[in-house]
């Protein structure tokens, strides 16, 4: 039953829209006449916590979470939470990474420190993409759709197409949001990156 | 065809009971339950309201169950205790309309004070217990909920768990069914329980489980799924999904009715299979009857009772496959915090400067207990950061409490802190009581309640005042002031304190996530004016973090310019810009 199953993971910091993100990817599986589950977190993990939330998809899902070493997608809002759980992916998953650093409380008070080189370090285990969608966003004047971008550079490894992408944002963000998240998709899609 | 939607647990727990013609639900947010309630409103026909606690919503639900129609009422596992005093003689009494109570366990503590298994509860009042497996059976076991509640006359309790209630899948969206309404007979014996109708009433519950353990043997949501009979589980909700992964092709019982449990069904079962496991989340409830019945099995003895299940579980302790993993990075921790902005962080960075300790409530203020803020000394439960606080005056004297306050959010005052609080003035407490006033419920994601003007349901109310309301109880002492003007809140705090009186602080800041609150300037660093002390960073705001040469950055898109860093900067080393 988990032999076809496609597993995805959305990692970030509680507030960088990661539940919007899943929601996304959750419509388009269900476009595509998958059968698919979703696990989200709410309540307090979500204020400034490290926040997963998992995406299975196929012809008949079992369990919503993906456990250690399963992950054919990693996408990661932040570049600590992606060393955090790249763990989680296959041998031969891709790792998509936001190249956003926030520090955690723990760094801030001085109880721990952020490393350094982390994407560097993961381009020798994984096969990584990177973006700094953070510049890119503000480039288009909104910095919250930054998730959007790296959700966009993700959906190129999925099989799914562009105006099914699109058709299932417009169903899924809030209407004043519908044109400016289908650039930011687009920026993503179609980006050299 | 019927509609197919993707949906949370929990919005098919919502769907099941409009589908099964609910007409009243009443709730107290909690988290993994908030959102049932929060869908429900969608549907026009229900009838659905924030209790301000979860015994008040229990009893709502149980009058509009007396008055003949259907209702329900939906709360976390530990809600379940507040409302307990209604449940366990609600459990006696039976029902008119069909009575639902749906509890929302948390193994693994994602957003609890504890780990608490509700089927012990249900056990304890005597009250059988449903348990779905995803989205689908959540909306159905609903409404099945609610035809066993009236065939059997008793309350039924729809156990989820967190990892159900926020889990997303497909689900077959039917009718609303509209129940004739039951008709209203008064009837003492039934439901005035009192002593000489209670001890009749006993009889008839102990019968009603037992013939309900009977007819589970035939119950379609108690099912056999025989295939290889080498391993066999008994398994329920969440865990029989990491079960039907690891293990396709074993047979499974999937117990849909967790309590009371069907014993022939079970032996029958276990008589078919080589090896026997139990597997269920937190507590031994299964495995433990089961083994007083003599019958061999396999569960805690492998599995823990703590924190969630999976699938990888099983492959490792049952399978014995080695699952080839990579060990996890070790990198700095996340835990959760304030969010940049949140006026609580300011009211800490006063305590915290006073040296004050904080008697701690339930909210996103229990946060204030861990570094650098470091202020909440205790957290027991809703309401108790009032009556702790006036318990340690009376062991030790009001000079011992002089460095003491309580802090409790709005919504947790209404639920129950202000019988804490009419104790304290009662016995002759000297306390001072900070209510952090963020006009919402903020953790569960801002749900309204009796002090916020506006219900459920979107009716704009006249909201309680809390400053009139704490004057009313006879307290002099009742102090309003803004979260964010520290130089007077220290002032405020150094003198009630200091009283041997009962004070009330109202610190009266929205939350900075609340829709229509947007602060309209960000705060940026002033380099040249910098003496890298640091001051700045103590109450450890996200936004800020300390470059490699002593001086500030602060994230722009993080900042809501509360200003909390530049007043604490005596050298205007950081300023405020309109935005």
């Amino acid at each position: 039953m988990a032999n076809n199953t496609k597993n995805i993971m959305i990692v970030g910091v509680g507030g960088q829209g990661t539940l919007l993100t899943s929601r996304i990817l959750g419509g388009i599986t269900v476009e595509a006449g998958y059968d698919v589950k979703l696990s989200e977190v709410h309540g307090m993990a979500q204020r400034g916590g490290s926040v997963v939330t998992f995406v299975r998809y196929g012809e008949k899902v079992a369990e919503p979470i993906v456990e250690e070493g399963q992950a054919d997608l990693l996408i990661a809002f932040e570049m600590l939470e992606a060393k955090r759980y790249a763990h989680f992916l296959k041998k031969d998953g891709v790792l998509v990474v936001n190249e956003q650093r926030i520090d955690p409380i723990t760094v801030v008070t001085g109880a721990a420190t952020y490393p350094e080189g982390i994407v560097e370090e993961l381009e020798k285990e994984y096969s990584v993409l990177k973006i700094n969608a953070m510049d890119e966003a503000l480039k288009l004047g909104n910095s919250k759709v930054f998730n959007i971008i790296v959700l966009g550079m993700a959906a190129k490894h999925m099989d799914f197409s562009k105006e099914d992408w699109l058709k299932v944002i417009e169903k899924t963000v809030p209407p004043k949001t519908v044109e400016m998240n289908k650039k930011a998709f687009l920026l993503g899609f179609e980006g050299a990156y | 065809m019927s509609e197919v939607k993707i949906m949370l647990g929990n919005e098919a727990i919502a769907r099941g009971a409009f589908e099964a013609g609910v007409k009243v639900s009443a709730a107290y947010p909690g988290t993994p339950s908030t959102e049932i309630s929060e869908n429900i409103v969608n549907y026009p026909e229900i009838y659905a309201e924030w209790s301000p606690n979860e015994k008040v919503a229990m009893e709502v639900a149980i009058g509009a169950s007396i008055s003949g129609v259907r209702a329900m009422a939906s709360m976390k596992h530990v809600g379940v205790n507040v409302a307990s005093d209604p449940l366990y003689t609600i459990s006696y009494s039976g029902v008119n309309g069909g009575l639902v109570l749906v509890a929302a366990d948390d193994p693994g503590l994602y957003s609890s004070q504890n780990e608490q298994d509700t089927r012990c509860v249900a056990r304890a009042a005597m009250v059988p217990v449903l348990e779905p497996s995803d989205s689908q059976e959540a909306k159905d076991f609903m409404k099945y909920a609610f035809d066993l509640s009236e065939k059997y006359d008793t309350p039924i309790i729809l156990r989820t768990t967190t990892r159900l209630s926020h889990s997303q899948g497909p689900v077959t969206l039917e009718e609303r069914c509209e129940p004739v309404d039951a008709v209203y007979e008064r009837n003492p014996a039934k439901f005035v329980m009192m002593p000489g109708n209670a001890k009749l009433r006993h009889v008839y519950v102990e019968q009603r489980l037992k013939d309900m353990a009977a007819d589970a043997c035939e119950m379609p949501i108690n099912k056999v799924e025989m295939n290889d009979t080498k391993i066999g589980f008994i398994t329920s909700g969440i865990a029989y999904q990491y079960v039907k992964e690891a293990c396709p092709n074993a047979s499974v019982l999937k117990l849909g009715l967790v309590h009371p449990l069907p014993r022939k069904l079970i032996e029958d079962f276990a008589s078919k299979v080589e090896t026997l496991y139990i597997f269920e989340e937190l507590e031994p409830v299964f495995e433990e009857q089961i083994k007083s019945w003599g019958i061999k099995c396999i569960g805690k003895e492998i599995f823990t009772v703590q924190g969630e299940y999976s699938a990888n579980m099983i492959r490792k302790a049952i399978l014995k496959e080695e699952v080839e993993l990579k060990p996890a990075a070790q990198v700095p921790a996340r835990p959760p915090i304030l969010c940049p902005g949140c006026p609580h962080r300011s009211v800490y960075s006063v305590l915290n400067k006073l040296k004050i300790h904080a008697a701690g409530d339930i909210g996103c203020y229990t946060l204030g207990a861990v570094a650098p803020l470091s202020v909440v000394d205790t957290t027991v439960c809703m309401g108790a950061s009032i009556s702790t606080l006036h318990g340690m005056e009376k062991a030790k004297g009001k000079d011992y409490i002089k460095n003491w306050v309580a802090v409790i959010g709005d919504s947790t005052f209404m639920h129950t802190g202000i019988n804490s609080l009419m104790n304290m003035v009662y016995n002759q407490g000297t306390g001072t009581v900070m209510i952090l006033d963020n006009s919402t419920t903020g953790m569960t994601g801002h749900q309204d309640h009796a002090a916020t003007g506006k219900t459920l349901m979107g009716e704009e109310v006249p909201a309680i005042n809390i400053f009139h309301l704490c004057k009313s109880l006879g307290i002099k002492n009742v102090v309003e002031v803004n979260a964010f003007d520290i130089v007077e809140l220290e002032r405020i705090v150094k003198e009630e304190v200091a009283k041997d009186e009962v004070s009330v602080i109202i610190t009266k800041s929205p939350c900075v996530l609340l829709k229509g609150n947007k602060f309209t300037t960000k705060c940026v660093p002033v380099p040249e004016k910098c003496v890298k002390c640091g001051m700045c960073l103590k109450p450890g705001c996200p936004a800020l973090t300390k470059n490699a040469d002593g001086t500030i950055s602060i994230d722009q898109t993080m900042c809501n310019g509360c200003g909390l860093c530049k007043n604490l900067c005596k050298l205007g080393a950081i300023e405020t810009v309109e935005v």
